[in-house]
C-alpha cells in the first residue's frame, strides 16, 4: 500500500527539532488551528472540574499511580493470573518489536489478513501499522482522527485528538482526494461518510487491536476509554481482540479506576466523563451470543522498566496519558506536535521520548520548554514535569559528580568547551583571590567583548560588563 | 530468559530499592447524600447536555411513550430483549403503533449484515444509572448482548430511577463489583460522538445517533 511507505517514522530525524520548530512557528494555519484547539480546551477543562476538590482528587490520582509502581511487579502477576483465569491470553514484550512479532503471530495463526484498530499510542510507539503492512496484514485506523491522519500518510499530532492539526477545509480536501466523498464543510456529513466507509471493515476485520486506559489486576479486567464507539467495535465485533498496553498502566483495585476515570476525561477534554466506559474481562463466554472469541493482552516493556529503576525517573510512569500537559504548553501551542517529532509529543512527551529513543536522539526535546510549570500544575497525578525536564538536561550535558548521568545516550549535548568553562567558573568561585582577579580582569577588558553573542542577540541586545567589579564598588564605599 | 522473567526480574531488582507505598484517601470520592428526586435532576441535566433524551416514565406508561418517541423517528424495527421482563411487556402489549420487534436470539455470525444494517433500533434494560456523570450502567448478557446497545442507530435504555447512584464510585462498591466482572461491563453516557474534525461536535460516528432514556418512577 502506497500509504504504508510514507508513514514510516523512520524517516522522521528527532534531532531536527529547530528547523521543524521555525517551519511551524512561521505557518500561520498550524498556530491558529493550535491555538484555537488548546484554548478551547484548556477553558472545558477549567469549567469541568468547578466546584470539585482537584486538588485532593489530584492528590488521591497520584497515590493511586503511585501505590501501582511500588507494587508494579506483584501487581502485573497478579494481573495476568487473573486475565488467565478469566480466559484472556497474556503476552510480554520487551520491545515494541517483539510486541509487532507478537501481534502478528496472532494474526498468522487465525490466518488474518485485515486488522481493524482502536485508539493506541502504544501502537504508534510500536510503529504496529508500518509492520503489519510490511507483512501483509492490512491495518485500518477507526478512531476519526486516526483515520484521517493515517489517509493523510501522517502521524497524530496530538494524543487525545490526533487530527488537530487540520482544520475541516484541509480535512474535506483530503476525504475528497483518498475516499471520493463530495467535497464540503459540514462536519456531520463528513463524519457520517467516515461511519459508513467505516462500518464494512468492522464487519469484515479478522483482528480487532485496541489500547488499554487501565488494566486492574484484582478482576483482571480491561478498561478503554472513549467518545465515538470506535473501540467498542473493535473490541466486539472482530472474532479475535488484542489489546496493547505498556507494563505502567496496571491499577490495584477496581475501585482505584473511579477517581482516575475521574480527572482523566475532565483533564483531557473537559468531559465529566466519555461516552463510553468499556471494561472487558473476558472473552465470547459459550452462552454469549457476541464478543470476540479469543482475547490477547500484550504488556510492553520498551524502556519502562529502565525508568522504574530511579526513584526521580519514576514519576514519569504515574502519566495517566490524558494530554493537559500539552494543552496548556505555551511551547506545544506554537509549534504543534509534529515538531517534536516523536511519539508522545509536548511536555510528557519530553519526559517520555528520551528514555525511548536514548538521550542522544532526543537531546533537544528537553529544552524545548520555558520551565514555566505549566504542565506540572495541570497533571492530574502530580507528576513534576518541570523538574525531570531539568533532570534530562543535566542528564544530556552529563551531570556532575554528585548526580551521576544514567539515562541511555546521556552526555549528548555535552560540548568540550562549554564543559571547560563551567569548570574554570566553578574552580574561580571556590577561590576568592581568582575570582577577585579574573573579574578585575574582565572589567578592564570589557571593550573587547563580542557585541553579537550567538542565539542570545538574536532579539536582544548583548549585555555590558560594568566598569567595575562589585568587589571594587564596595571597597569605595569602605565597606 | 522468557521476556517476562526479563521484565519481572528488572522490576524486582530495582537499583533504587523498595518504593513507599502511599496512603490512598478516598473520602474525596463521598458526596452528601441526596434524594432520589435530586438524582434524576442531576442525572437528566447532564445527560441532557451531550444529548441524551430523557423521558420520566411510569409502570403503565413507558410502552405507549416508547411507541410514540419510535413512530416520530419513523423507526421500522425494534430489537428487544428475548427474556427481560421489558422484552416480555413489548411482545404481551396491545400497543398497535409499536414497529416490528425482533428478537437477538442467534449468534452475531449468523446474522451481521441485518443488524448492521436493517436494524432501526433496540431498547436495553440497564443495572442502574449515575446522576453525577448522566451515566447508564449496562452489563451485556446472552439476552441483551453487546452489541444491542451500539449497533443501531437508535438505543432506548430503561432506567429504574430508585437504581440511579450519585456517582461511579459508590455504584461499583454498592453492586460490590470487584467480587466479580461479566465479559463486558459499560457505562454509557450519551450517543456516540467525536469532535476530531476541528473540535466540532458530531453524533453518531460509530455507534448509536441517539440515546434516549426512559426513567421509570
Amino acid at each position: 500500500m502506497s500509504q504504508a511507505s510514507s508513514e514510516d517514522p523512520h524517516h522522521i530525524d528527532v534531532k531536527e527539532f529547530h528547523p521543524r520548530a521555525r517551519a511551524a512557528i512561521a505557518d500561520p494555519k498550524i498556530r491558529q488551528n493550535f491555538r484555537k484547539a488548546m484554548d478551547g480546551l484548556i477553558s472545558k477543562r477549567k469549567d469541568a472540574f468547578e466546584g470539585m476538590d482537584l486538588e485532593a482528587l489530584r492528590d488521591l490520582g497520584a497515590n493511586i499511580r503511585l501505590r501501582a509502581l511500588a507494587n508494579l511487579p506483584d501487581l502485573l502477576e497478579q494481573l495476568e493470573k487473573k486475565l488467565t483465569e478469566n480466559g484472556i491470553k497474556v503476552h510480554w514484550a520487551i520491545d515494541g518489536d517483539e510486541a509487532c512479532r507478537i501481534v502478528r503471530d496472532i494474526c498468522v495463526a487465525r490466518n488474518a489478513k485485515t486488522v481493524i484498530k482502536g485508539k493506541s499510542m502504544v501502537s504508534e510507539e510500536m510503529e504496529l501499522n508500518h509492520y503489519l503492512e510490511e507483512h501483509d496484514i492490512k491495518a485500518l485506523e477507526s478512531d476519526l482522527g486516526e483515520y484521517i491522519v493515517q489517509l493523510a500518510g501522517e502521524t497524530p499530532s496530538h494524543i487525545i485528538m490526533p487530527a488537530i492539526h487540520k482544520n475541516t477545509g484541509e480535512i474535506s480536501e483530503l476525504m475528497h482526494e483518498k475516499t471520493g466523498t463530495d467535497l464540503s464543510n459540514d462536519v456531520e456529513y463528513l463524519t457520517a461518510s467516515a461511519r459508513q466507509q467505516l462500518r464494512e471493515k468492522f464487519m469484515n476485520a479478522d483482528v480487532g487491536v485496541s489500547g488499554v486506559n487501565f488494566a486492574v489486576a484484582e478482576t483482571g479486567t480491561l478498561c478503554l476509554v472513549e467518545n465515538e464507539g470506535n473501540g467498542r467495535m473493535t473490541t466486539t465485533v472482530p472474532p479475535c481482540h488484542i489489546a496493547v498496553t505498556g507494563i505502567e498502566k496496571v491499577v490495584g483495585n477496581l475501585e482505584d479506576v473511579a477517581p482516575l476515570l475521574a480527572l482523566l476525561t475532565r483533564s483531557a477534554t473537559g468531559q465529566h466523563i466519555t461516552t463510553y466506559f468499556n471494561m472487558i474481562s473476558s472473552p465470547r463466554k459459550p452462552e454469549e451470543l457476541d464478543g470476540p472469541e479469543e482475547v490477547h493482552l500484550v504488556l510492553v516493556d520498551n524502556g519502562r522498566s529502565s525508568i522504574y529503576q530511579d526513584d526521580e525517573l519514576l514519576d514519569t510512569l504515574r502519566c495517566i496519558r490524558c494530554g493537559a500537559c500539552m494543552n496548556h504548553c505555551p511551547v506545544y501551542t506554537r509549534v504543534g506536535g509534529h515538531t517534536y517529532g516523536t511519539t508522545y509529543p509536548g511536555p510528557i512527551g519530553k519526559i517520555l521520548m528520551p528514555h525511548l529513543i536514548g538521550l542522544d536522539e532526543g537531546r533537544h526535546l528537553p529544552t524545548a520548554s520555558s520551565l514555566c510549570g505549566a504542565c506540572g500544575e495541570v497533571c492530574p497525578v502530580k507528576i513534576p514535569i518541570p523538574d525531570l525536564l531539568v533532570r534530562l538536561r543535566r542528564e544530556s550535558v552529563d551531570g556532575d559528580k554528585l548526580n551521576p548521568a544514567k539515562v541511555r545516550g546521556h552526555g549528548a549535548k555535552r560540548g568540550t568547551l562549554e564543559a571547560l568553562v563551567w569548570k574554570g567558573w566553578s574552580w574561580m568561585h571556590a577561590r576568592p583571590g581568582a575570582y577577585r582577579f579574573g573579574t578585575a580582569v574582565a572589567a578592564r577588558l570589557r571593550k573587547l567583548q563580542p557585541g553579537q553573542l550567538g542565539g542570545w542577540t538574536e532579539y536582544r541586545t548583548a549585555p555590558r560588563l560594568a566598569a567595575k567589579t562589585l568587589h571594587e564598588r564596595m571597597k569605595e564605599r569602605g565597606q | 530468559m522468557s521476556s517476562r522473567d526479563t521484565i519481572l526480574q528488572r522490576l524486582r531488582n530495582r537499583s533504587g530499592g523498595e518504593l513507599k507505598v502511599p496512603n490512598c484517601d478516598f473520602s474525596v470520592m463521598q458526596r452528601p447524600p441526596s434524594s432520589v428526586a435530586e438524582r434524576i435532576d442531576q442525572f437528566q441535566k447532564t445527560i441532557e447536555s451531550v444529548h441524551g433524551e430523557v423521558h420520566l416514565c411510569t409502570r403503565e406508561s413507558w410502552i405507549a411513550q416508547l411507541a410514540s418517541i419510535l413512530s416520530s423517528r419513523g423507526a421500522r424495527s425494534l430489537l428487544i430483549p428475548t427474556a427481560h421482563q421489558i422484552g416480555r411487556d413489548l411482545r404481551d402489549s396491545r400497543q398497535d403503533d409499536l414497529p416490528e420487534l425482533l428478537i437477538y436470539d442467534e449468534p452475531i455470525e449468523n446474522w451481521q449484515p441485518h443488524l448492521f444494517n436493517e436494524v432501526d433500533a433496540a431498547i436495553t434494560s440497564t443495572r442502574g444509572g449515575i446522576a453525577e456523570t448522566g451515566s447508564l450502567i449496562l452489563w451485556p448478557t446472552p439476552d441483551e448482548p453487546r452489541l444491542m446497545s451500539l449497533v443501531p442507530p437508535i438505543h432506548i435504555a430503561v432506567l429504574k430511577a430508585s437504581e440511579l447512584h450519585a456517582t461511579f464510585h459508590e455504584a461499583m462498591l454498592a453492586q460490590n463489583w470487584a467480587s466479580g466482572m461479566p465479559t463486558n461491563a459499560l457505562l454509557i453516557s450519551g450517543p456516540s460522538k467525536t469532535a476530531d474534525i476541528e473540535q466540532t461536535l458530531a453524533y453518531g460516528v460509530h455507534g448509536p445517533k441517539e440515546l434516549i432514556i426512559l426513567v421509570i418512577g
